[in-house]
């Protein structure tokens, strides 16, 4: 993965906008998050769902926010740090904290992710 | 001396950290252990440090890790179980007993290791650990191994008394490094952490590490409780 170039990324949406995809989203802080009483494990995530892409966008300066306009409604993601198209063909967008660590995931995929 | 020795994780790496040294002493004297480890840990959240895996690399990485953990240690069967990570408490619970018992069938082992149930922190612990545990407990009570529990949380003395079991490692504490260190994407920060503190005895890492501790879990007390 490599910085998020926002022009490169909007390219790579628009590609997939007026299409049916499936759609990996994914935040967490982590299981271990539930031992400190500051805090509590908090996550969600979603593969493999399938959704038709109106309208994508990436805004922000860094970290980035990605916006999808769907058949349906809408899905919504934010902190995301870097990227790549995998040798799938896959959008993998992804934001890292400090520390490496993944703390939330955006993924477009025309076929279903393994 | 044990017979067989099987344990059982939900995550690559899970066993790492708890019972290598246990798993490095036995294997050293030619006793066969066997890891069944039910998720590759799919959505963990270290992709290395820096980083170099994706959401989608990450399971073919943690395979491999694990693979070369598990040669690490001397383990020369490895059972993947192909479950899901983070799904473990939502699986069908009856398949998730049989899969562990069919592999304690077939090991007949003297000795299982699990996370013990209700004080695992992450839910897949617990729910690998729970599965586990019922599937000893269908063995009849004559048949029944050992299984030592590894409890987790900060308050496990507190809740759960002393260990019944602490096994010294010290003696093979460099392997159990170098098996921390097979599991890259998940260790990488922490292994450096641990190789700068080397030699130094008040070393609160190496300490945490040199001892492996358990709670024996006792069918009986929990009958007279239920």
């Amino acid at each position: 993965m490599k910085q998020i170039n926002s022009r490169e990324v909007q390219e790579v949406l628009e590609g997939f906008t007026g299409k049916e995809v499936f759609l990996h989203l994914e935040t967490t802080n982590g299981a271990y998050a539930a031992q400190d009483k500051e805090k509590r494990a908090v996550g969600a995530y979603i593969r493999n769902a399938k959704i038709t892409i109106l309208n994508a966008m990436i805004k922000g300066n860094g970290p980035f926010r990605i916006g999808l306009k769907t058949n349906d409604g809408w899905v919504y993601a934010e902190g995301l740090t870097d990227w790549e198209v995998d040798v799938k063909d896959r959008l993998l967008i992804a934001g890292h904290d400090a520390e490496g660590k993944l703390a939330v995931a955006l993924q477009i995929s025309i076929t279903p992710f393994k | 001396m044990e017979k067989h020795v099987l344990v059982v994780f939900p995550h690559p790496d899970d066993e790492a950290f708890s019972t290598a040294g246990l798993m490095i002493q036995h294997t050293n004297q030619g006793i066969p252990v066997t890891y069944a480890c039910a998720t590759l840990g799919e959505m963990g959240r270290n992709m290395g440090n820096p980083f170099f895996a994706t959401r989608e690399t990450l399971p073919e990485i943690r395979k491999k890790e694990l693979r070369d953990a598990c040669a690490v240690m001397g383990i020369r069967d490895l059972r993947m179980l192909g479950f899901r990570d983070k799904t473990l408490e939502f699986e069908n619970q009856e398949l998730l007993i049989k899969t562990i018992g069919e592999v304690i069938d077939e090991t007949n082992p003297s000795l299982v290791i699990t996370h013990y149930p209700g004080y695992g922190i992450h839910p897949d612990h617990d729910a690998c650990g729970a599965a586990t545990v019922q599937a000893v407990r269908l063995i009849p009570e004559e048949k029944r191994p050992k299984l030592y529990c590894l409890p987790i949380t900060r308050d496990r003395e507190e809740v759960l008394g002393e260990p019944d079991v602490r096994i010294d490692v010290s003696d093979v504490i460099d392997r159990k490094i170098e098996a921390l260190k097979a599991h890259r994407s998940q260790t990488e920060g922490m292994v450096r952490k641990i190789e700068s503190e080397v030699g130094n005895p008040n070393s609160e890492i190496l300490n945490w590490l040199s001892q492996e501790v358990f709670w024996i879990y006792n069918f009986n007390s929990e009958d007279n409780e239920g």
